[in-house]
């Protein structure tokens, strides 16, 4: 399994090796720690969590330092085409990388030239740049929040912040949003939509609605969404179908903030840690949620 | 004579904005941040400038450009080299370009009040003003935004229009600012209820 995306670290290039959680809201690649309080640190930590429970081993996790100029991501880019071909790699996750349309069809090109090309999930930037480049369809797993679902749901939008018609009052409009995502081809395989309810879809089809427990304070948290989207990476990884994957991550996620007691001042750190007795609970079905 | 004079008159100023208001340009800067200071300086300097997407060949995803009145180009020309912001071009729109989302909610959890601008989110501390999260967005600075943010007061934390590079960037000031302003007024009606409260008792 690979983990790529940026960290907003100035001095860091890229680092790239077996990642481990370290504790204390921290997570190791190699012999390097990292803080794992939001975006990429986020979605690997939680990915990470699930693995060390599971014993799934060390993923390969990939990272550069940018703070939003883009140069840590064309790094990563690049990285990404060099090494790709001969790691052998069977789920793929990409995150906050700067959208770049001729390095991301690069990529693209080099996973197609894979014998058996891994089940590539995207979210943040490099969602937004898998769906301009029309390319959507050839990922497996997207998830968007309600307002990067409208952004996939217009043919035009460039970015979430221009979409079109975005309102506040798109929980209404998510069922139609969703048709629309998959009829102009801009969304994945499979979708996860974040937000008061999750819409867990597959290829058009609403497949599942998760609601429960319906923590408002977890939409101020940074991170809630990124922990998804690393949970969802290793319980593929794990065998889990995708489907079931997308449903337990949602639930695990909900949970997991639940069990953290949260305020709109809770750090993600605090949700991370929960996962695993959430995903547990879950499971045996100690939980009615 | 009076009312001759007014309608020609009239009629004079609706022609002129017409041809005001046909001719509309874009502005192209190698980076977002440049875009982001670009609309801080002409919207300082009088100009009816706002941020869209750019023309979707130039597009890479997070990135602005900046719309403008093609009869103010010089000056704006102008304004921007004197603060040594140099656009890569400047060109001609014939169709409409995709405008920014610039709908801004709030939602008050109490103690904190959470300020949403299009898919940027921050939440700050009632009583303090100190911020102690900023969620949504995917662009890669984001986290960093976050993180220069997340522990400062509203009046000392630096301004993502500033240190940003992205749109989301850019959504991100806008719910700073307004941020800032809902802090003052929650401020200005602490303390008109505490003098108000000190009359009642005097």
């Amino acid at each position: 399994m690979l983990l790529a995306g940026t960290l907003p670290i100035r001095s860091l290039k890229l680092k790239a090796g077996p990642g481990r959680l370290a504790g204390d809201g921290k997570f190791m690649i190699g012999e390097e720690t990292f803080p794992a309080n939001r975006g990429t640190g986020a979605m690997m930590a939680a990915c990470l969590s699930i693995c060390e429970k599971y014993g799934l081993g060390e993923p390969h996790c990939v990272v550069s330092g940018d703070i939003g100029k883009g140069d840590g991501s064309i790094l990563l880019y690049n990285y990404l085409k060099e090494k790709l071909p001969g790691m052998g790699v069977k789920v793929m996750t990409f995150h906050y990388i700067m959208p770049n349309l001729p390095c991301h069809n690069m990529v693209i090109k080099v996973i197609k030239a894979m014998k058996k090309p891994p089940i590539l999930i995207a979210d943040a930037g490099f969602m937004y740049v898998a769906k301009m480049s029309g390319l959507a369809r050839y990922y497996d797993v997207f998830t968007p929040d309600l307002g990067e679902l409208a952004f996939l749901a217009d043919r035009e939008a460039p970015h979430p912040f221009y979409t079109r018609g975005f309102i506040f009052h798109m929980e209404d409009r998510a069922k139609e949003l969703i048709k629309l995502a998959y009829e102009h081809e801009n969304s994945a395989k499979f979708l996860l939509v974040k937000g008061k309810k999750d819409y867990i879809c597959k290829d058009g089809e609403i497949l599942e609605e998760v609601k429960d427990p319906d923590i408002p304070e977890l939409e101020a948290i940074g991170g809630t969404g990124d922990t998804i989207t690393g949970m969802i990476a290793a319980l593929i990884y794990k065998g889990i179908s995708e489907e079931e994957a997308l449903i337990l991550s949602a639930r695990t996620n909900r949970l997991a903030g639940k069990l953290a007691k949260p305020t709109p001042a809770t750090q993600i750190g605090e949700i991370i840690e929960k996962i695993p007795q959430a995903l547990e609970e879950i499971l045996e079905g100690n939980n009615n949620e | 004579m009076k009312e001759k004079l007014t309608r020609f008159y009239s009629k004079f100023k609706g022609r002129k904005k017409e041809t005001f208001n046909t001719g509309k340009g874009l502005i192209l800067f190698s980076e977002t941040s440049e875009a982001i200071r670009a609309e801080t300086i002409l919207k300082k300097a009088g100009y009816e400038v706002r941020m869209v997407a750019p023309p979707y060949h130039l597009r890479k995803g997070c990135d602005l450009a900046v719309e403008f009145q093609l009869m103010e180009q010089l000056g704006i020309e102008r304004s921007l080299k004197e603060a040594g912001n140099q656009p890569l071009e400047f060109m001609p729109i014939s169709e409409e370009t995709l405008k920014p989302v610039e709908i801004v909610k709030k939602t008050d959890f109490g103690k904190w009040l959470m300020i949403k601008a299009a898919n940027m989110k921050i939440t700050f501390e009632k009583e303090t003003g100190n911020i102690v999260n900023v969620s949504g967005g995917g662009c890669p600075d984001v986290p960093f935004l976050a993180g220069e943010m997340i522990g400062k007061n509203l009046n000392e934390a630096p301004s993502p229009g500033d240190i940003g590079h992205t749109v989301c960037a850019y959504s991100l000031n806008v719910a700073f600012e307004e941020s800032k302003k809902n802090f003052k007024e929650l401020k200005n009606d602490a303390s008109c209820r505490h003098s108000s409260h000190k009359e009642f008792k005097t």
